[in-house]
């Protein structure tokens, strides 16, 4: 997003950029050299798993007892498992669905937050009294065991519905990011308070726009700034926990490689293989690391405040 | 940043550091190595932490082994199968009167002078409110089916009970025998023995006959106990106390008795055999294995799992594709990499086999087997099952020799069966994997079509065996008339819907035999024909649990029929 | 001031019925039941299980096994737990000084290590310092808690042979060398726990200094010509540390549920471990119990926030 609005601002006036929000922002990201070095890690990963599987055309699955636990070499540039499985093909298929779990229930949480946050803060009234104690609600659910809960009961109903990994996707996917929304909400409720009273939201409302151009034109991109931020920082969280549910035995099916699933299979093997832990251990590290660089420099980006520095 | 400043932050760090590496060696010097504790504490761990301590009622089997500590069976089975008496005097038999003739009843005499930990004397009342207690159906006792048979418990005299049988039974060292047969204190629970069973105090503050009584528990953690001091033998046990600590998972238990010393004995130490291996290299344990007649097998579904009639799919009047012909199934047999899957899933846990009885060890066949997929190939080439379309996969009459795999989840089993699809796929077959989860696919519910009852797939994987040495009930499990279908709500045991009226006819001649070495030559051939002839199931591995136990540990002396303390008032600790 | 206690504690009563029917129906809809363990066990006889149902109640329809639950629990009786049949009361008595012992702890001393480093690390941002403590931070907040533990047990219980890695209840802490005893056990489960909250904490210590230090009142004081250790020490600290000690104060409750994989790997038996357990076995009285009380927990402490908000910045008013 960033990168394409600094292209058009440079087309647009190539002598002397006009100070938008987006191209403010970019320039200052550019400037934090560990947000870049996180953004940088964060394309390279994703690539890797996306386009990975399609270079690097080892099996993920095949077993050969003959090579198992062997540590890295040309062949195996992650070296194999226990049961002579490519670690590094697993990995990158891992990263598929590590990736996609943080990423979607990020956006599960940011859409049901943002949604809830803005008609609470915009309408105000009984229905922000009705919204805010629904989120209340939810903030007072004890977050790990509740979903615990769900997933121990639910993911068989779900798994006969939409078979064993997209089941398990959806139901992990729906219930991490239903457990993460309310911060986002608040945070979003809170901007829509202070904003909706600003000068040029009374003057658009004043010649007529409709509720709905109110929300999303005029205030919503002043909020954009926490939400962003508060997005970056939960993909992260999310891949944590899918790893911590696969190691409780709630995660995707034991076959279905994910890095959580890679770190937790590797446990008992840390002191004749440690490689097997070393590299997806090493991918959630650099994953939820450079998003939050990301995050950080973001946030730094887009803060007004910081623009007077 | 300059050099000065960056040394500047180093020093920072480091003050930072001191104080942290003070405390950590105030820590380490107050270190007591494990090895200096009590040497007369026996530290017992599982890594399912016994919850209730009232073995009737248990809600697994940590809660019967951590019972079997303070109570006693009248009797029970080494690991030769034969019998050893705990609170009976003697083992009853036909010679000795014990067992009537036509097998209609058993009279068991007790040993005298027994005493409840309490002082209180153990008298043949108490077998009788046992019986009365496990076989009322507001209690709702876990072991009542072991029961089911009796007629009636009668006391003849304070030491002696007879037990008469609805029907005669070679099974009558069924009840009161071994796990399912420990005796309660009548006079602890008379008042409990109706709904209110699960309030007794008794369920976790024990009076039993045995070696121990407990000291202090805690549900889910640990329990402590003491040597009983009204125990009967003199001597007895070597252990002053034993600490069993419950929780954690296998993996860290074995290694805390065979790595790093910090427990003596670890209960069902499921764990990868590279892993085991490695842990057993430290040198100051060992790995027992408890034999066992457990079986891990590959059920195969003689009916079509795709085809509904009457509301059901899996009909037994709806003959499968290609699982009813023998050749398919001897191929299947013949592709089966037991060895592999031996060594290098299951270690010392379990040994390759295609027996269907394993134990006792006097009735096991020890049928031949072999891993060969040319002649899997052959077989499945002359009956007709060939790849005419070239998709890779044999077919005939338009069938695709494609099936659905399913078992419980559980690492083990996901790896045997990617072995096993593996080996399959060189010789055209195609499965599809599935893996349900254990609570799902192990239980009983008739609306729940993923149970094992239910078998809706073609071929499925799972464990069990008899549970006690006399087969005669195992052997059922193929009868035509135990077929699992919806009129029975799918309960009954023969979910492979296997019918061979050759096999019901030795089961038949079995049922009449009374001859002990007649009866078992019998199963023996009922097992080649199970398992070779016909191949009826596709027995794999020959499953035995294995413990942990500290080399300095002594008279560890595991049965497949009885718990894992059974005899713990004989172990004892070199020194 | 009393008002608005008392509206608020009024507000939530709704919110906690409406917990305990969400956490109650999942509980009861779900498959399977507390006998799992002996489902592949051919002498479990359907009539069997009935039995067993029976005799822990789980025949009746859910509503009135609701009522019953609620109407217990607001008389103090928590019920029998299914697997241990002993009342639930006990089993989270039994199990409470134990978390409040090492999670508590864990969160002191999360606590006291976050908001130095935080504050420091915002005051000297981009330099070394604050990078090393911030990666420390990623560190300890992107690897699963599951893994540091396994980690430090192969670190400093089997190589190093420093501390026992199966926590021992039975311990009683009665001179000097059982204390050592006590503290060496609870080294390993604490300091993975403070790893992973400290690391939560430091980086929210660090943003919240952040925003003040761009502050119009900062730029003020600085002009006034006072000393940097006077404004960062009466004026941006004490307005950074609203937004923490509310923070801190709603993380409270989560020290009574206490740290589910923690428990589990160092065999710790906190609340935690009972809740995983107790999940597992479908033993409803149980689960309903801690997610309940935790649920009370929660809005109390919300309160004390809010409070203690009210008490730190001046600002604040409460109305209604």
């Amino acid at each position: 997003m960033s990168a394409s609005s600094s292209t058009l601002s440079q087309t647009t006036a190539p002598e002397r950029p006009p100070r938008t929000l987006w191209g403010d922002a970019w320039r200052r990201f550019r400037r934090d050299k560990l947000a870049l070095f996180g953004a940088a890690t964060l394309i390279i990963i994703v690539l890797a798993c996306v386009v990975g599987p399609l270079v690097y055309t080892a099996s993920h699955r095949q077993i050969d007892f003959s090579r198992a636990q062997i540590p890295p070499s040309w062949a195996h540039p992650f070296g194999t498992n226990d049961l002579g499985q490519d670690v590094l093909a697993r990995v990158l298929r891992g990263g598929r669905v590590s990736l996609s779990v943080g990423i979607t229930s990020m956006l599960v949480a940011i859409t049901v937050g943002t949604l809830i946050g803005a008609i609470s803060g915009f309408y105000g009234g009984w229905l922000d009294v009705a919204l805010m104690r629904f989120t209340d609600l939810f903030l007072s659910l004890p977050q790990l065991p509740v979903l615990l809960m769900v997933i121990f009961l639910f993911r068989e109903t779900l798994r006969r519905l939409a078979g064993p990994e997209t089941g398990i996707f959806l139901l992990m996917v729906l219930v991490i990011g239903s457990l993460n929304w309310m911060s986002v909400a608040r945070l979003v409720r809170a901007s829509f308070l202070s904003v909706r009273e600003m000068d040029f939201v009374l003057a658009a409302q004043a010649i007529g726009a409709p509720a709905h151009r109110l929300i999303w034109i005029h205030i919503f991109p002043n909020v954009l700034s926490p939400v962003i931020v508060a997005a970056t920082l939960s993909v992260g969280t999310a891949i944590i926990t899918e790893s911590t549910l696969s190691f409780l035995g709630l995660g995707f099916p034991p076959d279905t490689p994910t890095w959580g699933r890679l770190l937790f299979d590797a446990r008992d093997y840390l002191e004749q293989a440690p490689h097997m832990a070393f590299f997806p251990g090493l991918m959630i590290f650099l994953t939820v690391l450079s998003i939050n660089f990301v995050g950080d420099g973001l946030r730094d980006a887009l803060d007004p405040q910081m623009r007077l520095r | 940043m300059s050099l000065k400043r960056l040394k500047m932050q180093l020093v920072r760090l480091g003050l930072l550091l001191i104080p942290l590496f003070m405390v950590g060696g105030l820590l380490v010097h107050h270190w007591v190595p494990a090895q200096a504790q009590a040497d007369d504490t026996l530290r017992l761990l599982y890594w399912q932490a016994p919850t209730l301590l009232n073995p009737h009622l248990s809600t697994g089997t940590k809660d019967f082994e951590a019972s079997r500590l303070v109570y006693e069976p009248l009797a029970s089975f080494d690991a030769e199968g034969e019998m050893v008496p705990f609170l009976a005097a003697e083992i009853p038999s036909i010679e000795n009167g014990g067992v009537a003739e036509d097998l209609s009843a058993v009279t068991w005499k007790l040993k005298s002078g027994v005493t409840w930990a309490d002082g209180e004397p153990f008298t043949a009342e108490d077998v009788v409110f046992t019986y009365e207690y496990i076989s009322n159906p507001e209690v709702g006792a876990i072991t009542s089916e072991y029961y089911a048979d009796i007629a009636s418990v009668e006391a003849l005299d304070p030491s002696t009970v007879k037990v008469t049988f609805k029907e005669p039974t070679v099974a009558w060292f069924v009840p009161f025998v071994g796990t399912n047969g420990m005796i309660i204190p009548k006079h602890v629970f008379e008042t409990y023995n109706g709904p209110n069973s699960r309030e007794a105090p008794a369920n976790l503050a024990p009076i039993g006959t045995g070696p121990y009584i407990t000291e202090d528990v805690k549900p889910g953690d640990v329990i402590v106990y003491v040597a009983n001091e009204n125990f009967r033998e003199e001597g007895k046990p070597f252990f002053k106390r034993v600490e069993l600590k419950g929780g954690g998972d296998a993996t860290s238990a074995a290694r805390a008795v065979l790595q790093t010393g910090d427990a003596d004995y670890a209960w069902n130490t499921q764990v990868e055999a590279a892993v085991l291996a490695q842990l057993e290299a430290a040198g100051i344990g060992r790995v027992v294995a408890k034999p066992g007649p457990n079986m891990e097998r590959i059920v195969i579904n003689f009916s079509d799992p795709n085809v509904e009639k009457d509301g059901q799919r899996s009909h037994k009047d709806v003959p499968h594709p290609f699982l009813t012909d023998l050749n398919v199934r001897k191929a299947l047999s013949l592709a089966m990499d037991r060895q592999t899957i031996a060594d290098q899933i299951y270690g010392v846990a379990g040994t390759p086999t295609n027996d269907y009885v394993l134990s006792p060890e006097n009735i096991r066949a020890n049928a031949p087997w072999e891993f060969n997929l040319e002649e899997a190939a052959k077989l499945l080439d002359e009956a007709g099952w060939v790849d005419s379309n070239n998709n890779g996969i044999r077919d005939k009459d338009g069938v695709e020799m494609r099936m659905v795999f399913q078992t419980s989840v559980n690492p083990v089993r996901q790896k045997t069966q990617e072995i096993i699809k593996q080996d399959l796929g060189k010789i055209g077959i195609d499965l599809e994997l599935r893996s349900i989860d254990a609570s799902i696919f192990f239980d009983s519910e008739p609306n729940n079509p993923d149970n094992l009852g239910h078998f809706y797939a073609d071929l499925q994987m799972y464990t069990t065996g008899n549970d006690n040495p006399d087969p005669t009930g195992y052997m059922r499990r193929y009868l035509c008339e135990e077929i699992a279908q919806k009129e029975n709500n799918w309960a009954n045991a023969n979910d492979s819907r296997y019918c061979n009226p050759t096999y019901d006819a030795m089961f038949a001649e079995l049922v009449r035999m009374m001859d002990p070495e007649e009866r078992d030559e019998q199963v023996k051939k009922m097992n080649n024909f199970l398992t070779v002839e016909d191949v009826a199931v596709i027995p794999l591995i020959d499953r035995t649990s294995p413990a942990a136990a500290a080399n300095s540990l002594d008279g560890i002396d595991l049965t497949p029929w009885d718990l894992e303390p059974w005899n713990i008032k004989d172990w004892t600790r070199k020194s | 001031m009393t008002r608005y206690l008392i509206n608020r504690l009024l507000i939530s009563i709704p919110t906690l019925l409406a917990i305990s029917v969400v956490v109650f129906a999942i509980l009861a809809l779900a498959p399977g039941d507390p006998m799992a363990e002996f489902a592949t066990n051919p002498a479990i006889t359907a009539e069997v299980r009935e039995n067993i149902r029976r005799s822990l109640g789980l025949d009746q329809p859910i509503y009135i096994r609701y009522v019953k639950w609620l109407w217990a629990f607001v008389r103090g009786d928590m019920g029998f737990s299914f697997n241990s049949r002993s009342p639930v009361v006990n089993l989270i008595l039994q199990r409470l000084p134990t978390t409040l012992w090492v999670v508590g702890t864990a969160y002191l001393l999360a606590a006291l290590l976050a908001v130095p480093l935080g504050v420091i690390s915002a005051l000297k941002r981009y330099t070394f310092f604050d990078q090393v403590v911030t990666t420390l931070a990623f560190v300890g907040f992107s690897l699963p808690t599951f893994f540091t533990g396994i980690l430090f047990i192969i670190i400093f219980s089997v190589q190093l042979r420093w501390f026992p890695f199966i926590y021992n209840s039975t311990l009683r802490v009665t001179n000097w060398a059982t204390f050592m005893a006590q503290v060496r056990q609870s080294i390993m489960p604490v300091m993975v726990l403070v790893l992973f909250q400290a690391a939560v904490l430091m980086r929210f210590v660090r943003a919240s200094m952040l925003e003040q230090m761009n502050r119009d009142y900062v730029r003020t004081a600085r002009a006034k010509g006072l000393r940097n250790f006077v404004v960062v020490n009466r004026h941006i600290l004490r307005n950074a540390l609203i937004p923490v000690v509310t923070l801190v104060a709603l993380d409270i409750p989560t020290v009574f549920t206490g740290a589910l994989v923690t428990e589990q790997i160092f065999r710790v038996p906190g609340i935690g471990a009972l809740l995983v357990d107790s999940i597992y076995r479908g033993d409803t009285p149980v689960v309903m119990a801690i997610t309940f009380i935790y649920a009370i927990l929660i809005v109390i402490f919300n309160l004390v926030a809010d409070i203690l908000y009210g008490i730190l910045d001046p600002r604040v008013q409460y109305t209604r």
